[in-house]
């Protein structure tokens, strides 16, 4: 009984010493890279959507020399997110901590900016104030102006003249897409309509199938959309025979026949920018945004889909928003016959993010 | 006579020693199974790390260092497992009289909500933040005891399948709420995502002192606690366990079962609201569709794997919650997806649950016979 009572202890004691050994170990291995970025997704990093599009970016920069990315996926917006962070930065080391879910701005990253002062935050949706704290901040780029090129290219692509928009909610980012996807389809094809379907929230996947269904049903022969991963959306379009705009990261793989092109985020571009300056030792912007102009968005290449006059005028579309040609301009209607365009408005002019409408030539309803 | 005595498990012989006895023996085997269950399920999930070519040492160690190690990683676990505990509670109680409910997530986010609507006009009022939580916590508990009350009252009234109809009732809930953040009661300021006023600093429920942890984790050990204490030693929980063991046989002693089928429904409902009032006072600040975060599933899990102990609730929550907290960090360092962490927890509950069958399995557990077993 003692043999094996001691041989208990020494077991004990030789596992101890090893796990503080891994223990350290495991803090260097952090600590020899010169700058850690920690980046927390909603998601699952494959989800041909949202997600993925940063963590392409992410896997970019962990070419980069100096650089370590510690990734973590599925995060809910929860006290789960600010968890998360304060373990990137407490046992990962990681020196700026990116937070991708909209949700996960208010109150956590602001609380994690106060309790930690010298880890810099910054969060991907335009929700930073010169009132919260200096050492968090925000990121974005216009998506719309690649919704408006892929409008471009679908007004051109289209033999119905019927477009289809699978969106998930009524709100300001949502709408600008699918205006911009309007107003992009309407410069070559002034005949051509967007019908909407909301589906009510960001992950829905039968709803979207269905969605997507009813709008080919009703005569569209090209859909987009506006979720958080439009894997369903692309494929049930496929499957049907209509044609394809993408939405977040590439979907082209998914869509061989009837792929045209898709919005893409170039987050790379920010993230580059923002390990360059700690690595230098230069102080953050707090608030980053641009659309083409900034190299802060992309057209996905283009698909068999799309017709060579399309991806003509949408290459020419975009050498135009690279040199701030304006999408919305003066006496624009909603579809309720008001006018709410009062002028013509600069690209990032902040009155258009707080667009509740939809513009005439969109067939739908927010409310 | 003494043969069937002691099939029973009560032997004839019972003095006081015997029966002090018979109880360690008791709480070791429900003790000693789970723990070779856990090891059990730790090996089928080294195998299953051995064939991804990672070092199951490795993934242990980052399990201890992510869920307990630190100071921090503890404090991480234990918010983790605090709405684990009143969800768990959701399930725990209403099983004792037979039901399996499984929405609890529904009251949860009745509840949260509830909270977060009356909260506004009392905000905006400028009432005292101790009575408002109060108030908060209060319609919290009522409404999700209503929702979940109205499970058993279709069970009992009606014959509607309590599991079926409480797991719809979540999807229902889930939609009522986005009904009113999206229409009438979102706050306009907050454009892109619909969620009711927020509470404001002022408003918002402290974490306990010297910890990370909020309130919901004491509100939580306690509830359990009472539980534990309502059910095992009153009449009321006597009545619930002979309801629960044969609901014919308790009509036919004249006990109220309808009535206490509704009472523990409305307690897990309260548990779930309770829960949700936490969630919203302690953490959003607001409801939104970030209620909707899955914590009332995890609790079926957990309740389950506690077997509807109350008070194994807590040290299982808490596992629960030590195995979320590191699961980051594995996610970081051994470069392996989430869904890893959802493998150990599948194998752990069909290996935990596979032990079940081995209760009243082992010698060494049970009460000595009096010798005249042959």
């Amino acid at each position: 009984m003692g043999g094996f009572l001691n041989l208990n202890r020494r077991h004990f004691l030789q596992g101890t010493a090893a796990a503080a050994i891994a223990g350290t170990t495991g803090i260097r291995l952090a600590q020899a890279a010169d700058v850690t970025i920690g980046i927390v997704y909603v998601g699952p990093r494959d989800d041909y959507g949202w997600n993925q599009a940063h963590a392409v970016a992410a896997k970019a920069l962990q070419g980069v020399s100096g650089v370590k990315v510690v990734e973590e996926e599925n995060v809910p917006e929860t006290d789960a997110c600010a968890k998360t962070m304060e373990s990137m930065i407490n046992l990962d080391g990681a020196k700026i901590v990116l937070g991708t879910s909209f949700g996960y701005y208010a109150p956590f990253m602001v609380d994690m900016a106060k309790k930690y002062p010298a880890v810099q935050l910054r969060h991907a949706a335009p929700l930073w104030t010169p009132k919260d704290p200096k050492n968090l901040g925000s990121y974005f780029g216009y998506l719309n102006q690649a919704h408006f090129v892929d409008g471009v290219a679908a007004g051109l692509s289209t033999k119905s003249n019927k477009l289809g928009f699978v969106a998930a909610k009524p709100i300001a980012s949502v709408l600008s897409n699918i205006n911009s996807f309007l107003l992009g389809a309407k410069s070559t094809n002034p005949n051509a309509t967007v019908q909407v379907i909301f589906t009510g929230d960001w992950s829905l996947p039968v709803r979207e199938a269905e969605a997507t269904n009813a709008l080919v049903d009703a005569g569209c022969d090209v859909v987009t959309c506006h979720v958080d991963g439009p894997k369903v959306v692309i494929e049930t379009a496929e499957k049907r025979g209509a044609k394809t705009c993408g939405h977040n990261a590439s979907q082209a793989p998914l869509a061989p026949k009837g792929f045209i092109t898709g919005a893409e985020y170039k987050w790379i571009t920010i993230y580059k920018s923002y390990a360059e300056d700690l690595a230098g030792g230069k102080a953050l912007p707090n608030m980053v945004s641009g659309g083409y102009e900034a190299d802060m968005v992309a057209n996905s290449p283009f698909g068999a889909g799309c017709t060579p006059e399309g991806k003509k005028a949408a290459e020419a579309a975009i050498a135009g928003l690279k040199a701030k040609k304006p999408i919305y301009t003066a006496g624009l209607k909603d579809n309720k016959g008001k006018v709410v365009m009062d002028k013509t408005y600069d690209n990032l002019d902040p009155y258009l993010d707080k667009m509740d409408y939809l513009l005439e030539g969109v067939v739908g309803s927010i409310t | 006579m003494a043969e069937i005595a002691n099939q029973l498990g009560t032997p004839l012989a019972g003095t006081r020693m015997n029966d002090l006895s018979i109880r360690v023996r008791r709480s070791a085997e429900y003790i000693a199974i789970p723990l070779f269950a856990l090891a059990v399920s730790a090996v089928l999930f080294s195998f299953f790390l051995l064939a991804l070519g990672k070092s199951p040492a490795d993934f242990f160690q980052l399990v201890i260092r992510g869920g307990f190690g630190t100071a921090f990683s503890l404090q991480n676990t234990l918010q983790r497992s605090a709405p684990l505990i009143l969800t768990a509670l959701a399930v725990a109680v209403p099983a004792r009289i037979g039901l399996v409910i499984i929405g609890g997530e529904g009251a949860l986010v009745m509840g949260g909500f509830a909270a977060a609507a009356l909260a506004i006009p009392m905000v905006v009022g400028h009432w005292p933040p101790l009575l408002t939580w109060l108030i908060m916590a209060i319609a919290a508990a009522l409404v999700g005891g209503i929702w979940i009350g109205i499970v058993g009252y279709l069970r009992h009234a009606r014959g509607v399948n309590e599991t079926i109809s409480s797991l719809l009732m979540t999807y229902i809930g889930i939609a009522i709420m986005n009904f009113f953040v999206e229409g009438a009661l979102r706050d306009l300021t907050n454009p892109n995502k619909p969620s009711t006023m927020p509470l404001g600093d002022d408003y918002m429920l402290g974490k306990m002192p010297g910890t990370d942890v909020h309130w919901g984790l004491a509100v939580g050990i306690i509830l359990a606690i009472l539980l534990q204490i309502l059910l095992a030693r009153t009449t009321f929980g006597f009545a619930v366990r002979v309801a629960g063991g044969n609901a014919r046989a308790a009509l036919a002693q004249g006990l109220p079962v309808g009535k206490l089928i509704v009472i523990c429904c409305m307690i897990a409902g309260a548990c779930a609201g309770l829960a949700g009032f936490f969630e919203v006072a302690a953490i959003q600040g607001r409801a939104n569709a970030s209620l909707v975060a899955g914590y009332g599933f995890t609790g079926i899990l957990v309740a389950f794997l506690a077997r509807h102990n109350p008070i194994a609730i807590i040290p299982v929550a808490i596992m629960f919650g030590g195995i979320v907290a590191s699961g980051g960090l594995i996610q970081r360092r051994m470069d392996l997806p989430d869904a890893t962490v959802l493998v150990l927890q599948g194998l752990t509950f069909v290996v935990l649950l596979t032990s079940e069958t081995l209760y009243g399995r082992f010698k060494i557990f049970q009460p000595p016979t009096t010798g005249d077993r042959t």
